[in-house]
């Protein structure tokens, strides 16, 4: 038996997910006592996947076929579950992210392992096996049992502390045994968004409501998000409207996030809204109505006018990064 | 093409959450249930290709495992316009127990549509699992829809950005915001005329369940929120400096 991590890649190259990852998955391995493997599919130089050494994976399959870059999410599970076959993984991890939300439930029936997604951190209990999870977008917590032998868990961007343990990766060719006819994705068009910080990979996220006015007075949050280094995210409205990209909207119906630190600016602070963000470790409110319930999950709040405000946090934190 | 919308009966999002005494259970009393915000708006969308693609798209039906309670959220579904519904008559039990009981109804449809994640304990697994269970191709995050008679133009989001697909059918896709702009209401015609539309109930297939909810627990509530004036807000930035340390 060994725990299993698909380590995925951009273009080549990992991301602080993937080392939170392979972190998580030796840490999982220790408390069983067992030992874990990761398998990587793409190309990815050999070079980049020997720094997963530093949070303890000794052994990588990779598997450098080029059309897993198609992102074909039946192919890719076929791939994990023939890693997971090879070195006998009873437990795989996966990026709780677009494509391993893809992923995840279509290897969980493979293996016909019980999935739980977004896990928040390691096991409450090992056996009979427990994972906490969030549950109804943030407003209680589920401990689930995974009863099969076999097991898939998700893990939530941001939600688990790097732990260092330096060992020497050996990075292994594997063949998963696809072939051309196994990939039906067919993209036609691909639309990066490149230079920016990417919301789900952001420990920093400014965000803006329906109280900041208009399209154009963004420019102030973006200011504010570059000196910090941090993400824009938005409220529904704001994206409904059509000021800021679909991409940018948090929320139960948009994405969950869970940064470090959460600025929101004219957001009322909506229960469908708090859904997406309520696990942020720090939240700060600016909102000119005392009464917004945004300030009933803040940390730190402000009543006040947004645009007195972000000038002066703009001013701060400049101030503080010279 | 015959397209199945997968339907969670889910509580109303501003429901206050309340567990039993015990804790290992959801308290249902006087929820208001809806139908998972994602399965209306693939529902909405699948009206939408119904009606642009006159004879091309036969019917949408909708499908929920769940007992009698979920009858009023099918009925919702139909007035939105959805030709025929099936309740596979069981209790939810975990995801891989649901997406057994929808595989077994599934087969016939070339396009099945499901949410990215229930609003209850999203497990976000149901989509992908039916699709390995029918071994069908799947797109996921999918942000839009379209059918040309033939194939399909399909948006998804990807870690990083956007695709557009082309797909050929049969497909499962799995919905995420943007699929249709605004769920749609049901009028008062729809509603009457959902009354004479079909709900069939069906029994059970044998499955396994491979998870099970042990336990419930509600966040720690939040220590109160460090009001600074709007004259000082530079100290706000200090404060996450020294005190928060997370900048
Ligand atoms: C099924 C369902 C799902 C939903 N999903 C989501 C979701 O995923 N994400 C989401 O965000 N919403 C979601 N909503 C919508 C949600 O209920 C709220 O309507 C929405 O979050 C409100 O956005 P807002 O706070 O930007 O706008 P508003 O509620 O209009 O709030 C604007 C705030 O700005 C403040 N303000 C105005 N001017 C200023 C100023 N000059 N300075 C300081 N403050 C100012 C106001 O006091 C107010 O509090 C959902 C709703 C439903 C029914
Ligand atoms: N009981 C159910 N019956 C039918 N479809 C369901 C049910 N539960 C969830 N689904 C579908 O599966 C999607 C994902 O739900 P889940 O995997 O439970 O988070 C939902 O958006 C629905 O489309």
């Amino acid at each position: 038996m060994s725990v299993l991590v698909y380590i995925e890649n951009w273009d080549g190259k990992l991301k602080k997910l993937s080392f939170e990852l392979a972190s998580y998955a030796t840490q999982l391995a220790e408390s069983l006592q067992l030992p874990v493997n990761a398998v990587s599919l793409g190309k990815v130089d050999e070079s980049e996947l020997k720094k997963l050494g530093t949070y303890g994976i000794e052994k990588v399959m990779s598997d450098s076929n080029e059309l897993f870059k198609s992102l074909d999410n039946r192919a890719i599970a076929k791939a994990i579950n023939a890693a997971a076959a090879k070195v006998g993984a009873a437990i795989v991890v996966i990026a709780n992210n677009n494509l391993g939300k893809a992923v995840a439930p279509r290897l969980a029936v493979r293996m016909k392992a019980g999935l739980v997604s977004a896990v928040q951190g390691l096991p409450v209990s090992t056996a009979p096996f427990v994972v906490k999870k969030i549950v109804f977008t943030g407003k209680a917590f589920a401990n689930i049992e995974v009863k099969s032998a076999n097991k898939v868990l998700t893990l939530a961007p941001n939600s688990f502390k790097l732990v260092e343990k330096a060992v020497e990766t050996l990075v292994e060719a594997f063949d998963s045994g696809l072939t051309a006819a196994d990939f039906e994705t067919i993209i036609e068009s691909t639309n990066k968004v490149t230079g920016k910080i990417l919301l789900q990979d952001a420990e920093i996220v400014v965000a803006g409501g329906r109280g900041m006015k208009a399209a154009e007075n963004w420019n102030q949050l973006e200011e504010l998000a570059e000196i910090l280094g941090a993400g824009l995210a938005c409220s529904r409205p704001v994206s409904d409207e059509g000021w800021r990209p679909h991409a940018e909207h948090v929320g139960q119906t948009g994405k969950i996030i869970a940064p470090n630190l959460y600025f929101a600016f004219g957001i009322s602070g909506a229960i469908q809204h708090l859904g997406g963000v309520s696990s942020s470790k720090v939240i700060v409110a600016v909102n000119k109505d005392p009464e917004a319930p945004i300030f009933e999950a803040a940390d730190y709040g402000i009543v006040g006018d947004v645009f007195k405000v972000l000038p002066q946090f703009i001013s701060a934190a400049k101030e503080m990064k010279s | 093409m015959k397209i199945l919308v997968l339907i969670g009966n889910v509580p109303d999002t501003t429901t206050k959450i309340k567990f039993n005494a015990d804790k290992t259970a959801f308290d249902a009393s006087g929820v208001q249930w809806i139908i998972n915000p994602w399965d209306e708006l693939a529902l909405t969308r699948a009206m939408e290709l119904k009606e642009a693609n006159a004879g091309k798209v036969e019917s949408v039906v909708v499908a929920n495992v769940g007992r009698a309670i979920t009858e009023g959220t099918l009925r919702k579904a139909l007035a939105v316009g959805a030709d025929e519904a099936i309740r596979v008559d069981a209790d939810p039990l975990d995801a891989f127990y649901v997406a057994s009981q929808l595989a077994a109804v599934a087969k016939d449809y070339e396009l099945v549509l499901a949410g990215i994640e229930a609003a209850d304990y999203n497990s976000a697994a149901i989509g992908g699992m039916l699709a390995e269970l029918l071994d069908r191709k799947s797109i996921s995050a999918v942000s839009g829809i379209d059918f040309d008679g033939d194939s399909l133009k399909v948006s998804r989001e990807i870690d990083g950005g956007s695709q557009s697909l082309k797909m050929e059918l049969p497909l499962l896709a799995i919905v995420q915001k943007g699929i249709a702009k605004e769920p749609r209401i049901p009028a008062m015609r729809g509603i009457m005329m959902a009354r004479k539309k079909p709900l069939n109930v069906l029994a059970p297939v044998e499955a396994e369940t491979l998870t099970a909810y042990n336990s419930f627990e509600m966040p720690a509530p939040k220590a109160a929120c460090k009001m600074i004036n709007e004259e000082q807000a530079g100290d706000v930035i200090r404060l996450l400096h020294e005190e928060a340390k997370v900048l």
